[in-house]
């Protein structure tokens, strides 16, 4: 039995999600994700921005850093930048990553620095209220969309990967299993990762959107996840509505922290 | 004694540069106290640009010219525009082929060259603020030849010495030409 | 060396033992920028260009927390965006220094002028309670030394440390001479001596000012901009928060006189003080000087460190002078805190400047003349 108290900060809880809340499910598959790759407590760094995701760190024991809303990228850069040693993982959500965050959600894939980014999406602003999200689907309904949101949607992996992300995946919470394999493959790339993980928010948005429970939001994704492989096989109209799940890409790049070294050596090597 | 130059004219014609090396012919090898203060406008090429340099045997503390003692000129517009800062008796150089329309008072006037022997004489037009600077040391004497030459050795790019040394000459020799032309002015500032 | 303000700055702040830099340019700081580009991987620094002014701020935090000295550098519009996560320095107490050129505003205003109008914006400029340090230098080897002091109020403060240059010191030369080892403190962060398992990050010290441990050294602790225990995890226990409020303002204010650095000339005697900093105190030290030689008895008061406000040597001087004449490159900021101070016991009057143009000695002088 794998034991996550090892990695919690158990006094701190019980945390503040809500019941049938899917962020915890992802925080317990980066733990054992974290653990299959065996790194030490002292080397892992979790930051995060503003939002339900982004009360992760304040869980789990290690070194944690709850930055301003949207701009935990840009902390993280300068966390591994200073130390390229640190194993820098961030959190974030829908609206904190690509909202207010966007900007540095595109430029850390370009630089394909060395971070790993987990986006629990839920489609809209939980903390604040069931406000509409850059990922909140044509149509669905949020606190400021009552008559439904009448802008596109984000595609998050697809932007990750337009941004030059050497790695991206997505998975959900039900399909919790495959999850730790996604963070853990995402930790080992050296370069920018985006795990994208589709997370139910019974609260904010199952409520307003015709969800009876968290189970159904759960069969949800359960229906609509195709596995990236089975996807390749469909045509585009058995895929409407559906979204794929696994890892997207996976490439090599130069990864920028190993560029200033590089840039660095260079610069004192007396010519 | 404080002695305060502005040197004006359009962004690219080399300005600031020409006030940094003044002020460090002063400040690193004359050792007088030395400032250099610039404006310029959002262009990197044309626009207004002017460039400050105080020299003073005491310390420096307000770093602008405001009562001017000598001004150069290399077009009409920072002419017109500085003139009114000149203080009594003090100098202008002006450009004699983009300042056609001199100002009337009390000072006294070099109308110089300075472009069109840049570029005809010394063969390249960029060098026209190097070609200034000779002609400001041969006419005030505000720092030493051997300082100005020091000065814009340190500041060119490798490999244009040769050019800028014989700028920094043309500058002198214009001066020279013109007081012979116009030989009731005194060459030397006071 | 004859050198740039904006060249001295990153001078100084090598000096300091600044490794790590993040900014955006934008005129006219962009200099420290540039400079910084070329000399930090020189001696295994750290330097990027982020993709915005939020993120250069939020990068140089991160870098704080490893334990690098950390700086940016910035003009008003950047200045005005980098405000949230100064205030979250403020609060998560993290060392770092921020660079302010100031130039014309608001808006955009004058990309390419001087201004002082962010000495108020430099104090109160994030949201919520705090106490910051401003310093503002006059002269090219002051701001080489200040810049010094910057780092080591920071560090030692724990605090963000905003270093206020404008648009003419920035920009403009004079010698400097780089001062000799002897003449330079260094101060570093308070770091922790205990266990890493009694760690306690916000813990009530002596001193105000808890140590700080190093992000992956061992010492595993959380930050947040969120009110705090003494763990570090948020709290909303009125009694706790009430605590640590207290504590970072007193962390600053009990050790003024450490942070307080400031110029007097001829104070002694004088029915006339002018008040006067940054650039425009260049100006006010020439009508100084020029009026003295005329025999008015005139002297000056220029504060290095404007915030925390020089509160006593204000009151000093109002007691025993008719007039104070504030000099400043704004509509008027700096003079209502001089007005607040001196509570009427001495005739507080402004000479200003807004439109990009310094201030000239010859405005002081006729203001002087005036009330003389």
């Amino acid at each position: 039995m794998f034991d996550y108290g090892y990695y919690l900060r158990k006094e701190k809880f019980p945390h503040i999600w809500c019941a049938g809340c899917g962020d915890g499910t992802v925080l317990k598959a980066m733990l054992r994700a974290i653990h299959n790759l065996q790194l030490s407590k002292d080397e892992v760094v979790v930051v995060s921005g503003i939002g339900c995701s982004s009360r992760t760190p304040g869980y789990v024991d290690f070194n944690t850093l709850h930055t301003t809303h949207g701009r935990a990228l840009t902390f993280a850069t300068g966390i591994k930048l200073s130390k390229p040693h640190l194993k820098v993982i961030v959190v974030s959500g829908d609206g904190d990553g690509t909202a207010i965050g966007g900007n540095h959600f595109i430029h850390a894939a370009r630089r394909n620095i060395d971070i790993t980014m987990i986006l629990y999406n839920n489609y809209i602003y939980g903390m604040t209220g069931g406000q509409a999200s850059p990922t909140t689907p044509l149509g669905a309904f949020a606190s400021t969309a009552p008559y439904g949101s009448i802008e596109s949607n984000f595609n998050v992996s697809r932007l990750a990967e337009a941004a030059g992300a050497t790695f991206v995946a997505r998975g959900t919470a039900y399909h919790a299993a495959q999850l730790d394999r996604l963070i853990e493959k995402g930790i080992r790339n050296k370069g920018f990762s985006l795990i994208e993980v589709i997370v139910q928010c019974p609260t904010a948005f199952g409520r307003r959107n015709r969800y009876r429970n968290t189970l159904d939001m759960l069969h949800w994704q359960k229906e609509h996840a195709v596995p990236v492989q089975v996807a390749a096989k469909m045509s585009p109209e058995e895929m409407n509505g559906k979204f794929t799940t696994g890892v997207l890409v996976d490439k090599s790049r130069p990864e920028f922290t190993d560029l200033y070294e590089q840039l660095i050596d260079r610069v004192r090597t007396p010519r | 004694m404080r002695y305060e130059i502005r040197l004006s004219g359009s962004g690219g014609q080399g300005m600031i540069l020409a006030g940094v090396i003044l002020a460090e012919a002063a400040a690193i090898y004359d050792e007088k106290n030395a400032t250099q203060s610039q404006s310029y406008g959002p262009e990197a090429r044309g626009g207004a640009s002017k460039s400050d340099v105080i020299i003073s045997d005491e310390d420096i503390d307000y770093p602008k010219a405001t009562n001017i003692d000598l001004l150069l000129a290399l077009t009409q517009e920072a002419c017109d525009k500085y003139i009114c800062d000149l203080r009594k008796k003090a100098i202008l150089i002006a450009d004699s082929f983009r300042v056609l329309k001199m100002p009337e008072g009390d000072f006294r006037v070099f109308h110089l060259p300075i472009l069109k022997t840049a570029d005809e004489v010394v063969g390249k037009a960029i060098v026209a603020n190097i070609v200034a600077l000779g002609a400001i040391v041969e006419i005030t004497g505000i720092v030493s030849r051997e300082a100005i030459e020091s000065a814009v050795m340190a500041r060119v790019p490798r490999g244009t010495e040769d050019l800028n040394r014989k700028a920094l000459t043309a500058g002198i020799n214009i001066v020279r030409q013109y007081m012979k032309d116009a030989p009731g002015d005194s060459p030397l500032a006071s | 060396m004859f050198v740039q303000g904006n060249h001295a700055c990153v001078l100084g702040a090598l000096r300091a033992g600044c490794r790590f830099f993040a900014g955006y340019p934008i005129t006219p700081s962009s200099e420290i920028m540039e400079i910084l580009a070329s000399e930090l991987p020189k001696i295994g620094g750290k330097f990027i260009q982020m993709e915005d002014e939020i993120a250069a701020m939020g990068a140089v935090i991160g870098a704080s927390l490893t334990g690098l000295k950390a700086m940016t550098a910035t003009s008003g519009p950047g200045f005005s965006l980098k405000q949230e996560n100064i205030g979250y320095a403020a609060m998560a107490e993290i060392p770092c220094v921020v660079v302010n050129v100031q130039r014309g505003g608001p808006s955009t205003g004058l990309p390419t002028q001087s201004s002082q109008a962010d000495v108020q914006q430099a104090r109160w400029g994030t949201h919520g309670d705090h106490e910051i340090i401003v310093l503002a230098p006059s002269t090219i080897p002051e701001i080489y030394t200040t810049t010094i002091w910057a780092f080591n109020y920071a560090e030692r403060f724990r605090t963000p440390v905003i270093l206020l240059l404008d648009e003419i010191i920035g920009h403009m030369r004079e010698m400097l001479k780089i001062p000799p080892d002897d003449e330079i403190e260094l101060w570093d962060r308070p770091r922790p001596e205990c266990e890493p398992g009694d760690y306690r990050p916000y813990q009530m010290v002596d001193t105000d000012i808890p140590p700080m441990a190093d992000f992956g050294s061992g010492y595993r602790y959380h930050v947040t901009g969120l009110c705090h225990d003494e763990t570090g995890f948020p709290t909303n226990d009125p009694q706790i928060i009430d605590r640590v409020m207290r504590r970072l303002t007193r962390k600053i204010s009990r050790y003024r006189d450490q942070i307080y650095r400031s110029r007097e000339s001829n104070l002694e005697g004088s029915e006339i003080v002018l008040f006067s900093y940054g650039s425009t105190a260049r100006a006010a030290k020439q009508a100084m000087d020029l009026l003295r030689r005329e025999k008015l008895n005139v002297g000056l008061f220029r504060p290095v460190t404007i915030w925390p406000f020089p509160e006593e040597q204000v009151r000093k001087i109002a007691r025993a002078s008719r007039h104070i004449i504030v000099c400043e490159a704004n509509m008027g900021q700096i003079v209502r805190e001089v007005e607040r101070i001196s509570c009427s016991q001495t005739n507080v009057h402004l000479v200003n400047s807004m439109n990009g143009e310094p201030v000239t000695p010859s405005q002081i002088m006729e203001q002087v003349k005036e009330v003389y």
